[in-house]
């Protein structure tokens, strides 16, 4: 069983400890991940404009390097539903390698609760939590069910996975899973109406005494982080995969830490060569 | 729902005494020249409008939720609706051609327009031919969208609206924000304000029973002047050729039951095959609406009444188009409820006059750019895709998906800004070439972390006007895992 890893390219570049802790959240259950070399992006940011010439060769070139793999891991919802649920506007339905990868291409909580089948994490984080939906994480891929549907026996994929780390509170924002206002290109093209969204969900989880935001899109947080540090509010983001390795807090507070992870001395992380 | 409405439109608390905020009434308001993103600033400009404005919708929108999930079989009453709907527009021309047949049996006179002009002018014919100055109105949005207001006003016919919130629309000059709660976006205080102007009420005053009990009062006096009810229709039945409106405040029976003309202008989309189908749709209609069970008033006209006339105008203004489009006929499915209106997060911040057309909100903007592309092509960019639209539509539109495929058409036909354009063949450049994307991802992140914040955070950085950048690292995760790992998986 061959398992890579993709990398979103805004991750590689800005957040390379999400991509660190999801290597090593894989690797402590036992999964042999690969990086494949030459990996970029899933093609999203020219989709979303409607950009379909410049999309494609993007698009052509993940299934291409990624087809050889059984299965692919992804920390983002929202380019794993590009894979899923939008390659088909670039390739042929008979394709057998772009159905490979569509098939075989997993949100990273997805592959832990409905792959792995994790039932256990030896984390502890003594803190109250509020977890960010994603949109595309939730009412593209399903991760667990919207508010607005409520379909019947749909388990909250990264709830059940926050659930088993040890001295973890919840903090339940009043509006469970409104959009955050990133939206990819829509942040820029509607900044204002993107920032205010985005004002109102950090007040939301502030006032719900949540202490970081969590979140299985690092986009989202992105943008919030970026409303919270400009505004000095209080309270952190944090990534699924930081949270799940046990990363503490003010991890992502400091500019190192956010920026560089505690990989780069070689301690501590699962990125030692075996 | 007059005191709802008012309630809802009053639920700005925090109301800066004194000083009434200037509605962004545009004057290409309805003609769309506008683009969605200057428009929408306007109104987020004003944090404690669009504070109450989002909060007065999602209130709605938990309604919505509670009645939707009351129902058990809620999920299958939606697939059910959609396959009607499908159906109904699949075979509009026969159901069509039935309808007419079974309302020409009725005693009603059918009538056809190709749009919104031909509309226009069959109304004022109609009127005109019988000597009617005064007409009274029950909401619809298909006269909205044929502008017959100001086409009758401008023949010497006084029109009044006497749905309440299009009534203190009308009053303030301005065309409704929103398809079914058309007075959202303003406040009781400002309604009290223009009673007391017009009205005559006392000064200040904002309570909402005081002020509806105001407007009746007026308005009754409208509908005993009247020699005509123009009303809108929510479903024309093909099997019966009947026709059903939907309000909450009556005003639609009391309309057509004191003058003896009635006329009912619908759109072509609103026809349903039969009787037994209207329980679907009544079921979601309200529920989805305004998170009621059902509308307080749903009346069923047969023909005219003993002695009345009833004319019924089918309209198609692009609809024919829209039915020819694979990509977005799935729109004429829509019951016009208004469900994504009040979720879109979008919406909800920036106001329904932001969009510039008559049908705002997600549904609004996949069917006005349809009818003019350029001038519209704003819209299926006013939304963030987060899906929550196709989540609440009761007839199963997938609107989220439909605005995506929208933009891949305007870019298509040229509609998407140079600057736009450029700049995602740029990345799009980078993105397909590794040695690119780590040259310019090095560029990227050593300019973020060396420049000085003035140079970064420049007028051209959209971005940064209102968020930080992401505070840039000294590796990416390739560098990371090249270190640790030795080279990469090839």
């Amino acid at each position: 069983m061959s398992v890579a890893l993709f990398i979103p390219c805004y991750i590689d570049q800005f957040y390379p400890d999400v991509a660190v802790a999801t290597l090593e959240l894989l690797e402590r259950f036992g999964v042999e991940v690969v990086y494949p070399r030459g990996q970029t992006c899933c093609g999203q940011p020219m989709a979303n404009t409607g950009c379909t010439p410049e999309a494609a060769p993007v698009a052509r070139r993940l299934v291409e390097l990624f087809a050889p793999y059984d299965q692919i891991v992804c920390p983002s919802g929202s380019c794993t539903a590009m894979i899923r649920h939008h390659y088909a506007d670039y390739f042929e339905e008979d394709d057998t390698a772009y159905r490979h990868v569509r098939d075989s291409t997993f949100e990273l909580c997805e592959y832990l609760v409905d792959v792995l089948q994790v039932r256990s994490l030896g984390v502890r984080f003594p803190h109250r939590v509020s977890l960010h939906q994603s949109c595309h994480g939730l009412r593209e891929l399903r991760l667990a069910a919207s508010s607005e549907t409520r379909h019947a026996g749909m388990t909250d994929k990264a709830k059940s996975l926050i659930s088993m780390i040890e001295g973890i509170e919840f903090a339940l924002p009043k509006r469970p899973d409104e959009c955050c206002g990133f939206g990819g290109t829509f942040a820029v093209n509607e900044a204002d109406v993107s920032v205010a969204m985005g004002c109102d969900r950090i007040a939301d989880h502030v006032s719900a005494g949540s202490e970081v935001i969590v979140a299985g899109d690092m986009s989202c947080l992105m943008h919030l982080q970026g409303i919270i540090r400009r505004n000095r509010h209080p309270i952190e983001v944090m990534h699924i995969a930081q949270l799940l390795m046990g990363r503490p807090l003010h991890h992502s507070k400091d500019p190192a830490g956010s920026a560089v992870s505690g990989s780069l001395t070689g301690k501590d992380t699962g990125m030692n060569r075996e | 729902m007059t005191q709802d409405l008012i309630e809802q439109a009053g639920q700005g608390k925090r109301n800066s005494a004194g000083s009434l905020p200037v509605i962004t009434a545009h004057e290409d308001q309805g003609r769309g020249h506008a683009q969605h993103p200057a428009l929408a600033r306007d109104f987020v400009a004003n944090v404690e409008r669009t504070s109450w404005h989002d909060g007065a919708l999602w209130f709605v929108r938990n309604k919505r939720d509670a009645q939707a999930s009351s129902i058990p079989e809620w999920e299958y009453l939606r697939t059910k609706a959609a396959q009607i709907k499908s159906d109904a527009i699949a075979r509009l021309p026969d159901y069509l051609e039935t309808f007419e047949r079974n309302a020409t049996r009725l005693g009603a006179i059918v009538h056809w327009a190709i749009d919104a002009q031909e509309h226009n002018q069959i109304v004022h014919q109609i009127l005109s031919e019988r000597g009617v100055r005064r007409v009274i109105k029950s909401k619809s949005m298909l006269t909205e969208e044929c502008q017959l207001n100001p086409y009758l006003q401008r023949r010497g016919i006084e029109v009044v609206d006497t749905d309440l919130g299009e009534w203190i629309v009308q009053l303030r000059g301005e065309t409704p924000s929103h398809i079914v709660l058309p007075a959202i976006h303003i406040r009781k205080e400002e309604v009290g304000q223009l009673f007391h102007e017009r009205l005559g009420t006392t000064a200040g005053a904002t309570d909402p029973q005081y002020l509806a009990e105001a407007a009746r009062q007026q308005l009754r006096q409208e509908f005993l002047r009247a020699g005509a009810g123009i009303t809108g229709v929510n479903f024309a039945i093909a099997q019966t050729g009947g026709i059903v409106v939907c309000t909450n405040e009556g005003n639609a029976d009391l309309g057509v039951s004191l003058p003896k003309l009635h006329i009912a202008c619908l759109g072509i989309e609103k026809l349903i095959p039969r009787a037994a189908d209207l329980g679907v749709f009544l079921r979601l209609l309200a529920r989805s609406a305004t998170g009621q069970a059902i509308t307080t008033y749903s009346s069923h006209f047969h023909g005219p009444r003993a002695g009345g006339e009833l004319h019924i105008v089918l309209v198609d203004n692009g609809r024919s188009e829209l039915l020819a489009s694979d990509d977005f006929r799935r729109s004429l499915n829509c019951i016009r409820c208004g469900a994504c209106l009040n979720t879109c997060p979008v919406y909800r911040r920036s106001g329904g006059h932001s969009y510039g057309v008559t049908v705002p909100g997600p549904i609004g903007s996949i069917i006005n750019p349809f009818a003019d592309p350029a001038a519209h092509s704003s819209l299926p960019g006013a939304c963030s895709l987060c899906g929550s639209c196709t989540d609440v539509c009761p007839v199963k539109i997938d609107l989220h998906h439909q605005l995506y495929v929208w933009r891949r058409r305007l870019a298509e036909q040229g509609l998407v800004p140079w600057s736009k354009r450029v700049s995602m063949k740029l990345v799009g450049t980078v993105l397909r070439n590794p040695k690119l994307y780590r040259v310019a991802g090095w560029f990227a992140r050593n300019a973020l972390r060396f420049l000085p914040r003035w140079l970064v955070y420049n007028p051209l950085n959209i971005w940064g006007r209102q968020r930080e950048l992401p505070v840039s690292p000294a590796q990416t995760f390739r560098e990371l895992y090249q270190i640790q790992r030795g080279d990469s998986h090839d």
